[in-house]
């Protein structure tokens, strides 16, 4: 692997609750660009691992680098800043806004808060308004037509499954440079959950060197959507390469393939 | 109005809106409004009451009122003008009535003050239990600086702001830092400290607190009985006036704020503050502009109020008022700044108008507080989605 290939590195990453290890000596790299598949039996340290990159946790040890930037125990704007944006297992969305605002919740970093231009200057901020509306609109419209018209409607009054897609498009909307997937295609069919992340990379291809960890335990997706896999178990990583790699696994094949 | 959906805007074209429901409805609220302030007896209070709270009650089942709302919503704008000119007309109608205007002015101030706790609670989710406090510290600075400076009465009014949001940054640590409870605690220890402090203190006054002088505003003697028209006027048409124009002012400036970008930050921050810090929220930054605005402002309200009844002592800030302030920003609505108007009606003014009722105010706006909690959370009006108002050009 080539240092300038990569753009998200940890090396010996740690985090500890108390007694519990949730990573343990963690060494992973994400490629510029690659869709990396993260896995793992229950309780092994998949959403942590997110936790701890995206500055929610401060991690026990280890080192992590962003592209240029150090991000061992950097606060979560900061990593936002850095361009990596996430989902959340459990749906982080704001019930009581709209969905547009949710969406502009995540161009946060791409917004002027002064006071001059929000109070004063009305005309240019409704001019800003009407350029961001078209593109959450078609953004939205790219994962389901009908959501896009949605727009104004209280996230609270939206569908679980669309609830998964708006907090996509809330991640991607902030141009980022990674996304973390914590299990988007939760509570979805084989056939949404398929329809989810073709459209996630369909948005993707027109972003350029957008770089994604999906975690998914759905091995069909794994196959067909990433470039690389890596398994966790207890903290640790235990392997680690393309589909074919991991599959051949005799411990993937005991966990995931009802093989062995 | 539960039944009203909150994407009407879309669903109802522009041209198809009727405004006339809204104009009724208006006229409805001003003539209640007016009869209220006519009304001597405590049974005439009793009998508007009780049409208030029928007409509340019905209007989302009544086609007629709940259009009222609806075309209330669709032209904002229209109907903030017609409900100042309406404001405008009952100061005219009252413009002798030293009693009436005096409410309404104090009402007016108060509104203001609760706005602030708006921005605070409303907003961004920090509580406040010392806003008596900051109401107290802008009546304190206005008091001291017309005694002792030669300042404009403007730069008073402002200085009172200043004082409280300066002084409300002592209690930036422990709000920050601590949530929930320990937060509303602070807050609540500072309120009751700042009475005590108040009382001790020669130099403020004492117990007996302060006088003010009569003030001019730009040349505009507010403790003079005007000549507008060649008509008697009340002098307190003066702070009448100075305080639906503070009011009209800050619902500009706030529905702006609410409407913006910092709106929506301010939103995020009182949601969650997990998805907040990880789109880039700077939790900390919004919570100190939340607070000192909000402070700020109570302190200004502070200020013209002081002004107004040239004289400040520290019993008018008590704990119990501070709780005041915060059941009228819960029982209009959290965050729906037209919500104060009726509930500073009900917790400050009918408590005037009812005598009896005044030495059980505390028990009452207890019980009161307990209903809204209970029965309708969301308070009178509760707040809308957030419209910036260029949706149908989009
Ligand atoms: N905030 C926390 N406090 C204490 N322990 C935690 C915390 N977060 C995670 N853990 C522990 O860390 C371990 C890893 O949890 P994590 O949520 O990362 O697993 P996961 O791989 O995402 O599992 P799943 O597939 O169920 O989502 C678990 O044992 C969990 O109990
Ligand atoms: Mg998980």
């Amino acid at each position: 692997m080539n240092d300038a290939t990569i753009l998200l590195r940890a090396r010996g990453l740690t985090m500890r609750f108390g007694g519990v290890v949730a990573l343990n000596e963690l060494d992973l790299d994400v490629q510029r660009g690659e869709v990396l598949g993260l896995l793992g039996p229950n309780g092994s340290g998949k959403t942590t691992f997110f936790n701890v990159i995206t500055g929610l946790y401060a991690p026990s040890a280890g080192q992590v680098r962003f592209a240029d930037t150090d991000l061992f125990r950097a606060s979560p704007q900061q990593v936002c800043r850095a361009g990596i944006a996430r989902t959340f297992q459990r749906s982080r969305l704001c019930l009581p806004l709209s969905v547009f605002d949710n969406l502009m919740l995540g161009c946060h970093i791409h917004l002027d808060h002064g006071l001059l231009f929000n109070l004063l200057r009305r005309r240019r901020f409704e001019a800003e308004l009407t350029r961001l509306q078209r593109r959450a609109r078609e953004l939205l419209a790219t994962f389901s037509p009908a959501l896009a018209d949605r727009l104004y409607q209280p996230v609270g009054a939206i569908s679980m499954i669309d609830r998964r897609r708006i907090e996509v498009c809330r991640a991607l909307i902030s141009d980022p440079r990674l996304l973390l997937l914590d299990e988007p295609s939760a509570g979805m069919t084989h056939d949404e959950a398929d329809e989810l992340l073709a459209d996630v990379l369909r948005v993707r291809a027109g972003l350029g060197e957008l770089a994604i960890v999906l975690i998914e335990h759905e091995m069909g997706l794994i196959e067909r959507v990433t470039d690389r896999c890596v398994v966790f178990n207890y903290g640790r990583k235990i392997c680690e390469g393309s589909y074919r790699t991991i599959a051949a696994d005799p411990w993937v094949q005991e966990a995931y393939l009802g093989q062995g | 109005m539960a039944a009203v959906p909150n994407d009407l805007l879309t669903v109802v074209p522009r041209g198809a809106r009727p405004w006339l429901p809204g104009v009724l409805g208006l006229a409805v609220v001003a003539v209640l409004l007016g009869a209220f302030f006519y009304a001597e007896s405590e049974w005439e209070v009793g009998v508007l009451l009780a049409i208030a709270a029928a007409l509340g009650l019905a209007a989302p089942r009544v086609p007629l009122l709940a259009s009222a709302e609806t075309a209330w919503r669709a032209r904002p704008r229209l109907f903030a003008w017609l409900a100042l000119l309406a404001a405008l007309g009952l100061i005219g109608l009252f413009r002798e009535e030293h009693l009436a205007l005096l409410m309404l002015a104090t009402a007016l101030f108060h509104i203001a003050a609760c706005m602030g706790l708006n921005v605070q609670f409303g907003y961004c989710g920090v509580v406040n239990f010392a806003g008596a406090a900051f109401f107290g510290i802008g009546c304190y600075t206005a008091a001291m600086l017309a005694g002792h400076a030669a300042l404009p009465t403007a730069l008073i009014f402002v200085l009172g702001g200043a004082c409280a949001a300066l002084i409300g940054c002592v209690l930036l640590v422990p709000v920050l830092r601590t949530r929930g409870h320990y937060a509303a605690l602070v807050t609540l220890a500072f309120g009751v400290l700042f009475r005590s402090f108040m009382e001790v203190n020669d130099t403020f006054g004492g117990p007996q607190g302060v006088k003010l002088p009569d003030m001019t505003l730009f040349g505009w003697a507010l403790a003079m009985p005007p000549e507008w028209f060649g008509l008697d006027w009340s002098f307190y048409v003066n702070y009448a006036l100075l305080g639906l124009a503070l009011v009209a002012g800050l619902f500009v400036l706030l529905s702006r704020l609410e409407r913006s970008w910092i709106g929506l930050a301010l939103d995020v921050v009182r949601l969650d503050e997990t998805a907040a810090a990880t789109f880039g929220v700077q939790l900390t930054r919004w919570k100190i502009f939340a607070f000192v605005l909000g402070n700020f402002l109570m302190g200004v309200a502070g200020a013209m109020y002081a002004v107004m009844i040239a004289f400040v002592a520290p019993s008018s800030f008590t704990l119990g008022d501070s709780l005041i302030l915060v059941s009228i920003v819960v029982l209009g609505g959290v965050g729906n700044q037209w919500g104060l108007l009726p509930a500073v009606v009900i917790v400050m003014l009918v408590p005037e108008k009812l005598q009896f009722i005044q030495e059980y105010r505390f028990l009452l706006y207890g019980l009161l507080v307990i209903a809204i909690l209970l029965f309708k959370p969301d308070g009178l009006l509760p707040r809308r989605l957030r419209r910036y108002g260029t949706e149908e050009a989009a």
